[in-house]
């Protein structure tokens, strides 16, 4: 299909109406407002809802309710409004409901700024919520990849029945890039139905409880090793990475999301000076892609982690590597994305 | 082909991202691999605004312009700002109808051309100044026909307004003779 010129905001939300995502509820906070502007221009044309909630806190309550009955729905938000919907995640992990829920960060802590960070990787993959839980987390690093990890999010939500995060900042947010969906058009796909849902059903059927209660200990643990079982399973068909000239390379450059544009720039500049650097990307950040990181650091004398923060992923390719190789961390924070003859000064330096 | 890096710079309302659209879209519709990114952020809150565009043959990296190889400057603060940092052998295009500065760094090549002045002189709104020096651009880099930009116009700017499409094409041309 021809490629048009989309945000990244925009185009999450094209691709999950295309999705088929039939309820979107959110609160306004920059720099995501496209999403919702987006939605409600155009879900209702397919049979939707947009709804502006009062809060961030109504709306991820309202994913939930939504998601209870087996309708594809969504929220989005940036790093304040994701600390408030984190409760309402929990909960939908608790009872085991699908949804997708876009994070677009902002430099924090606290208001912070609107400026791109990648400040929320600790929160996203570590503590979208209390209680022992692990979610899947997508980490696109174009528009068009927001457009696919998109269309993918809403089919792993259903599969493995858990909330499905797709972590960008505010670069992929505002940035223009140009995207293509495999279809010209939406094409209306029929609407599931599942044997768990709450939907009414005018006493056909048993009753289904939709609850993250469980008060019976033996029951809970059950619940939870079940589910981590779902995890298990995604985490062997759905693990994601990207490494680039890593075979020859002396130093891996390790960076998701909006830095690893960055960084592969960088890769290109040292590669025509002679320096053998390649770079990892991990595309799921949650499972983290330990097996590829591992295989693509094979030859490496070092690697270096580059983060828009003080330093959260280095964490995860430390354990990834279990310290056999030394791990070098460069970030910046703020809302500053550096460029890539800052991380080449870097990668010189390491030399 | 390496990355070009444009970097587009004025008050809000002038038609900084229309322009960085276009510019985008010219780079799209020519087969490149293209990113615009805009200032969405404190300096927009503040009336200045810029937007980055990028047009490459490979996939480009940041979509953010630190160090552009063409600056188009739309008032006084970018111009302190931005002129400075354009690249080594890049060009600055300075509407000289707004700004009365002249650089005097020798790196770079300045076309100071009275865009806004010339678009009002020729019956078009103040907002058209920035597309008049978009033809300008176009004319020192070559990097397009009037036909590509009248494609790229097609491809963004909707059915209801598809009568803005000639009166953009009239502007470049008037930038293209400047």
């Amino acid at each position: 299909m021809k490629k048009t010129l989309m945000k990244g905001n925009e185009a999450v939300a094209e691709a999950a109406i295309r999705a088929g995502c039939k309820c979107y509820f959110g609160y306004p906070i920059t720099p995501q407002n496209e999403v919702g502007a987006y939605m409600s221009a155009k879900l209702h044309q397919h049979g939707g809802v947009f709804l502006q909630a009062e809060s961030e806190i109504a709306a991820i309550n309202m994913v939930y309710g939504c998601a209870a009955t087996g309708t594809r729905c969504m929220t989005s938000s940036s790093s304040p409004g994701i600390s408030l919907k984190t409760e309402g995640i929990s909960y939908m992990a608790g009872a085991d409901l699908p949804a997708v829920i876009l994070s677009v960060q902002r430099g924090g802590p606290g208001l912070g700024t609107i400026q791109p960070s990648q400040a929320d990787y600790f929160q996203t993959t570590r503590a979208l919520g209390h209680g022992d839980l692990h979610l899947p987390v997508f980490a696109p690093y174009s528009v068009q990849e927001m457009v696919d990890v998109t269309t993918k999010a809403f089919d792993i939500a259903e599969e493995y029945r858990t909330p499905v995060i797709i972590l960008a900042d505010g670069l992929l947010g505002q940035m223009m890039e140009p995207v293509s969906f495999d279809d010209e058009e939406v094409i209306e796909k029929p609407e599931k139905t599942f044997d768990w849902v709450a939907d009414g059903h005018m006493g056909k059927r048993k009753k289904n409880i939709i609850t993250s209660l469980q008060i019976e200990s033996e029951e809970l643990e059950q619940t939870i090793t079940a589910r981590e079982k779902r995890f298990e399973k995604l985490k062997a068909n759905h693990t994601q990475s990207e490494s680039v000239n890593c075979d020859d390379a002396d130093i891996v450059i390790a960076a998701y999301g909006s830095a690893s544009r960055v960084v592969q720039s960088a890769m290109e500049m040292a590669r025509e000076e002679g320096l053998k650097v390649g770079t990892f990307r991990p595309v799921t950040i949650s499972p983290f892609p330990v097996n590829a990181i591992v295989k693509a650091c094979k030859n490496a004398k070092k690697v270096l982690v580059v983060e828009m923060s003080l330093g959260q992923m280095v964490d995860d390719v430390k354990m990834a590597l279990e310290h056999k190789i030394p791990v070098e961390f460069y970030g910046r924070q703020g809302g500053f994305v550096p460029g890539p003859q800052e991380i080449l000064d870097v990668v010189r330096r390491l030399k | 082909m390496r990355v070009n890096e444009y970097l587009i710079a004025g008050f809000g309302g002038q038609g900084v991202l229309f322009a960085g659209k276009l510019l985008a879209n010219i780079g799209l519709v020519s087969d490149k691999q293209v990113t615009w990114m805009p200032s969405y952020g404190p300096a927009m809150r503040g009336g200045v605004c810029n937007c980055s565009v990028c047009i490459s043959d490979l996939l480009i990296g940041s979509p953010v312009v630190h160090l552009p190889d063409t600056l188009i400057c739309m008032n006084s603060p970018s111009f302190d700002k931005y002129v400075p940092a354009v690249k080594k052998g890049g060009a600055a295009f300075i509407d000289s109808s707004i700004i009365d500065q002249k650089f005097d760094g020798k790196d770079i090549t300045c076309h100071y051309v009275p865009a806004t002045k010339l678009a009002v002189d020729n019956g078009f709104s103040t907002n058209f100044g920035i597309i008049v020096m978009l033809g300008k651009v176009i004319k020192e880099s070559g990097i397009c026909d009037t036909e590509t930009v009248r494609k790229a116009l097609e491809t963004f700017v909707s059915a209801k307004k598809a009568s803005l499409i000639d009166t953009n094409i009239k502007a470049i041309e008037l930038g293209l003779n400047a």
